[in-house]
């Protein structure tokens, strides 16, 4: 999608193509992300690491995209945000306009320029992977066209006129966000339900501040109010509204976003023990109940020996808490090598400079507690790489003999998440896999009860924001067609 | 919203009060729990529902001051509000008749076993419900269950208020006089432990409500695992009810002092 004075074949895109050549584009190195000082970010939690680009490293970026006839990186956004008609908006210093460029793709531009894995999407397939270069710092072109759009003021979002359809939406995470959004622009009229006590889900009790600030968030949520969206706290749609009820209440669509909320646990001796707990117990508590922050009542563990099992995302955000929580030594325990880590680059780099080691080919096999019932130490197996396994990686496979016991006083267990069972426990008739995701037609997403549509994690079991944002999109877009005819 | 329309002092640590939350009182089932929040910055507290009004839109709750944001609860009075009660939450009770259901409660669990003597009674079942507490103030609802049980049994530490002794001793009077086909037990968690070897001697069906930390309610944190039958399960979303005889109470009480 472009606006008609953005276009390829615009006048001021064809002459920004003609005033450099492909050579001269390509001599300009990619800009450097400024982050703070590693000693001094471990003191802070809301502080960002990522502190942004200028607008003269921003015009300079966006210089370097070639602004390619068939541009692939659109290909690799799961919510094909028209990428380089929006760079070359920030190139002529109409940053404006590449806000709304953006906006017409996605609800959370400011969200997605900090935490999707860009490497292993729109940047992947950047033209200059082909000349041996680094790619367009299309995630930081992002982030600062949102984050100036917020600062200036700027943005122009209006409520569009109402069709007089009501839609709800279950959860307000990436997927219902992106759905509310894209619905609002439609000019339905679009109520998101909520079981917390704040609007978000993952973007506020999971990612923590100094990889998303709350601030951030909420400016996006704004921009979805001003678009008319509706919010309602502490209602769990199937528990608070039964969702039969929401068809007597009017609305006329369900799109069900309630997220993967069932942490895994592998089920080892010891795991109940005080101290031993799930990434999202522990990130919650910080993030959402601001624990260990004056003015909360929320408790937290404070651990001065700290290990993060797991080598996700999840498990980095767990384990650069910890450190900023005070342990004094926090480690990922992670039963593959480092190559197979599924966590971003990015996150690993980030943890290893704030101090956080890592124990590679290990894998815990219990935990020991004290008297009073405190975990106080972990048996450890040590592990080497075998065949590659279903996931195509090499199947981490024990060493016999090879156990050793490492004194931890608290354990954050970050092996994945299940999908919550709430909702598909309260619908009759909805048909949901064996792990518990609810089953949906890949391009319509509408699920075996006509009318309730889902996406993200409910239906992936686990994945990334802008993935679940891709759904909500694409029920948008299904919910809508269905809904006019 | 979930604004306060009565406050009533039960004893000088337990409160009652009858909350609006119309959404909440219409879908409610015996067994169902809430998460409140007293006010901003305050933590998430699980309670379960004592009673509801679906004519009056409300919920009463009732709530004993032990900590901090508990102790932030009562201290709200007749027309200030909650910041958040979300719910129902839990499974609902599994209502049937069997006959002759022994309802036994302790402290504040007698809340929560009220709307489970109710509908106990409503199935059909002959209701013995034995309350008990340290002393005679601390014993809650005697009037509110009567009308539902056909007797009940007060059972008192020191004996200034029906008969003296533990609430195992309540029960197993009981047990020795008529058959019991079911045994609810809802209260402190060494009570339901006690309560639960009694009943497992005479294999009596017994369950159980527990109320274990959480923090979201949702089993988004696993705050709340307790081990069932060897087996790690979640209070929030497979309980709060469990079989008795299956649960492992030693752990669920090391478990609650995790932030003592």
């Amino acid at each position: 999608m472009s606006t008609e004075k953005s276009g390829r074949n615009a006048g001021w895109r064809t002459e920004l193509r003609s005033a450099m050549n492909a050579k001269e584009r390509g001599a300009i190195p990619r800009v450097r992300m400024p982050e703070l000082d590693p000693a001094y970010r471990v003191t802070t939690f809301t502080e960002e690491v990522n502190s942004g680009i200028s607008a003269e490293q921003a015009v300079l970026e966006a210089t370097r995209c070639m602004d390619c006839p068939d541009p692939q990186c659109v290909t690799g956004c799961p919510v094909h945000i028209d990428i380089p008609g929006f760079i070359k908006n920030v190139q002529r210093g109409d940053f404006a306009e590449a806000a709304t460029t953006i906006r017409l793709s996605s609800a959370l531009p400011a969200v997605c320029g900090r935490v999707c894995p860009q490497e292993k999407q729109c940047e992947s397939k950047c033209i200059y992977h082909k000349m041996k270069k680094e790619p367009v710092a299309i995630g930081y072109l992002e982030r600062f066209t949102a984050d100036t759009e917020r600062l200036t003021g700027t943005k122009k979002t209006e409520k569009p006129a109402s069709n007089g359809i009501k839609v709800a939406v279950a959860g307000s995470g990436p997927a219902g966000l992106s759905f509310a959004g894209d619905m609002a622009r439609r000019g339905f009229e679009v109520t998101v339900f909520e079981a917390l006590h704040e609007i978000g889900g993952v973007l506020k009790y999971g990612i923590p501040e100094f990889r998303l600030p709350n601030v951030i968030v909420d400016s996006e949520i704004e921009a979805l109010q001003t678009l008319g969206v509706k919010f309602v706290k502490d209602c769990l749609i199937g528990k608070t509204i039964p969702c039969d009820e929401l068809t007597a209440m009017g609305f006329k669509g369900l799109f069900v976003a309630s997220g993967a909320g069932l942490p895994r646990f592998m089920g080892i001796p010891g795991e109940n023990l005080i101290g031993v707990m799930s990434s999202n117990e522990y990130l919650t508590r910080v993030n959402l109940m601001g624990a260990g922050r004056p003015g909360y009542d929320t408790p937290v563990a404070h651990g001065k020996v700290a290990a993060i099992i797991g080598g996700g995302n999840t498990a980095m955000d767990s384990v650069r808490t910890a450190r900023r929580m005070g342990a004094e030594k926090a480690f990922v325990v992670y039963r593959r090598s480092e190559e197979e880590m599924p966590a971003r680059i990015e996150e690993v780099k980030h943890a290893k400079e704030e101090g956080v080691e890592f124990l590679t080919l290990h894998n815990p096999v219990e935990y020991l507690g004290d008297e009073k019932g405190h975990v106080r130490a972990m048996r450890v197996q040590r592990m080497e790489l075998g065949e590659p396994d279903d996931s195509g990686r090499r199947a981490p496979v024990p060493v016999e003999g090879a156990i050793e016991e490492i004194p931890v006083d608290m354990v954050i267990v970050s092996v994945g998440v299940s999908p919550n069972p709430l909702i598909p426990d309260s619908v009759e008739g909805l048909a949901v896999s064996r792990r518990g995701t609810i089953e949906v037609n890949d391009t319509t997403m509408e699920s075996s009860v006509h009318g309730l549509y889902a996406g993200g994690d409910i239906v992936r079991g686990g994945a990334t924001v802008i993935l679940a944002m891709g759904d909500g999109k694409r029920a948008a877009e299904a919910m809508a067609e269905a809904l006019f005819s | 919203m979930f604004k306060i329309l009565d406050k009533e002092h039960f004893s000088e640590n337990v409160v009652k009060f009858v909350v609006e939350a119309p959404l909440i009182a219409r879908s409610r089932k015996p067994g169902h729990f809430v998460i409140v929040r007293a006010c901003e910055g305050g933590e998430r507290i699980p309670l379960t529902i004592a009673d509801a009004d679906v004519k009056a839109d409300t919920i009463t709750l009732i709530v004993q001051q032990v900590g901090v944001s508990t102790r932030k609860i009562c201290a709200l009075n007749i027309g200030d509000s909650f910041t958040d009660v979300a719910g129902p939450l839990g499974k609902a009770t599994h209502i049937e008749k069997v006959g002759t259901v022994v309802c036994c409660g302790g402290g504040v669990g007698v809340a929560p076993l009220l709307p489970i003597i109710k509908a106990m009674k409503q199935a059909g079942n002959r209701v013995v419900t034995v309350l008990a507490a340290r002393t005679k103030d601390l014993i809650i609802l005697e009037q509110e269950v009567a009308p539902w049980s056909d007797e009940v049994v007060i059972m008192t530490d020191d004996g200034s208020y029906g008969r003296k002794g533990l609430v195992t001793e309540g029960v197993e009077s009981v047990i020795q006089r008529e058959p019991v086909n079911l045994v609810v037990t809802i209260g402190p968690a060494v009570m339901m432990k006690f309560v639960s070897i009694l009943t497992r001697k005479y294999s009596i069906p017994t369950m159980c409500s527990l109320n274990t930390i959480m923090v979201d309610g949702t089993g988004m944190c696993g705050a709340c695992r307790v081990s069932v039958d060897g087996k790690t399960k979640f209070v929030c979303i497979d309980g709060p009810e469990f079989d008795a005889h299956k649960v492992n109470f030693d752990e669920m009480i090391m478990r609650l002092k995790a932030y003592n």
